[in-house]
């Protein structure tokens, strides 16, 4: 693993190993806002900020006090509770000093401690053994790659308005079967670069 | 099924909340009235991400239910000492560590599976359907019966992830667990279905069954994610 390029884990990490469409994380915040598209860029920009950032404390905390210290079994524990006082300080923060972002921003934030795409950006780096750039890299590229799956089938989702859908699949499911369609086109991406 | 919900409950109340007629509805809430995944649209990350495989479906299920028991139990049994402030980050607490349990179990005695499964056991610390039966039930109720309930939603869980893991397998390999179902003579192997696009599709198909067989043709039932 150590011979890739953070570069190329960023491009990977976007398109052919999307962290929504390939490794279905994030679904459940996914299916709550890919309504409209403003808020789906809006939770998408506060997922990029916080992935990219929790997976560089993480990587520090999991190599650098959990492994010499034999704890890593504390590994979950540890990276969740990280994420939720993350996410509490963002929070903080934002609303100290900028305000408008804090209402734009605000109500994204508590929904992003339990987003799996978080804490499973953190846990792949560890099972993928990246390095911290890669991770770095990994984060930042994954909460991209979640950002632009969400904005892309909100975009969908807002057009389904118009469209007669057969009643049983109204809501919900056609939005899996959407979703579906997206992660077959991105599929069309596998030969670009590869991971893992 | 919707329709006949609201009698179900109101015999249940009539025999005067007798206890063991109270856990049997949770039961049947749980597993299918409102089935956490199919009705109420929840934790379906790993029900996508593990179903790839009947096998992997089936230990997925197990570890839920042993996460939703064990927690609404504990969950239950501090939910008066738990300061109302602080009740998240308790929750969140007692779930990870039943998730560890399960994850160091499987890794002494299933070493295999717990490669295959990757970080999805991990994840479980965030599946919705775990935090949201502690909020949701745990926090009000005796620990017997949330721990009923836990049962009762990681079966509905586990059943719903076996069905489509089930359908996966052997539309992607023609075959379920090591058993050649459809020959090879004839069936070609879908190999889109063990593939991401196939889960989507798969559950999308699965909740619309849901939604046709209790005619909850609901116009918005977008509302009901977590």
């Amino acid at each position: 693993m150590t011979e890739l390029s953070p570069f190329v884990i960023l491009i990977a990490a976007i398109f052919t190993n999307n962290i929504l469409l390939a490794n279905f994380l994030g679904m459940c915040s996914f299916l709550a806002v890919s309504k409209k598209i403003e808020t789906a860029a809006g939770l998408g920009a506060a997922v990029i900020f916080v992935t990219t950032a929790t997976t560089a404390i993480n990587y520090g905390i999991y190599h650098h006090v959990l492994t010499p210290l034999g704890l890593t079994y504390l590994t979950f524990i540890v990276f969740i509770a990280v994420i939720a006082a993350f996410v509490q300080f963002v929070e903080m923060f934002v609303e100290r000093f900028s305000l408008g972002l804090y209402h734009a921003l605000g109500i994204f934030l508590p929904l992003i401690t339990v987003n799996c795409a978080i804490l499973g950006a953190s846990l792949f780096m560890i099972i993928r053994n990246y390095t911290f750039w890669q991770s770095v890299a990994f984060g930042f590229g994954g909460g991209v790659g979640w950002t632009l799956a969400i904005v892309l089938i909100a975009g969908l989702r807002q057009r389904m308005r118009y469209s007669d859908v057969p009643v049983p699949f109204r809501g919900v499911a056609i939005a899996m079967v959407i979703t579906g369609v997206m992660a077959m086109a991105f599929m069309g991406f596998a030969g670009m670069v590869r991971i893992q | 099924m919707a329709d006949k919900s609201p009698v179900a409950c109101v015999t249940c109340v009539s025999r005067g909340g007798v206890c063991d007629g109270k856990g049997i509805q949770t039961l049947k809430d749980g597993v299918w009235a409102s089935n956490p995944i199919s009705i109420q649209i929840l934790g379906i990350c790993s029900a996508l991400a593990v179903t790839n495989r009947l096998e992997n479906s089936l230990v997925m299920g197990v570890a839920l239910i042993f996460v939703c028991v064990g927690s609404n139990l504990f969950v239950s049994l501090l939910r008066n000492v738990t300061p109302r402030r602080i009740r998240m980050i308790a929750e969140v607490a007692i779930i990870a560590t039943f998730v560890i349990v399960f994850d160091q179990i499987l890794k002494a005695y299933y070493w295999e599976m717990s490669k295959q499964l990757g970080p999805y056991v991990g994840l479980i610390i965030t599946n919705c359907i775990v935090m949201g039966r502690a909020e949701a039930f745990a926090l009000q109720n005796r620990p017997v019966v949330s721990m009923v309930d836990g049962l009762a939603n990681g079966i509905g869980y586990a059943v719903v992830l076996a069905i489509i893991g089930f359908f996966r397998e052997l539309a992607g390999t023609g075959g379920v667990a090591g058993f050649q179902i459809l020959s090879l003579d004839w069936y070609v192997p879908n190999q889109l279905a063990v593939l991401a696009p196939g889960a989507f599709v798969a559950l999308g198909f699965l909740i619309a069954l849901f939604n046709w067989l209790s005619g909850a043709n609901k116009e918005e039932n977008e509302g009901s994610t977590p």
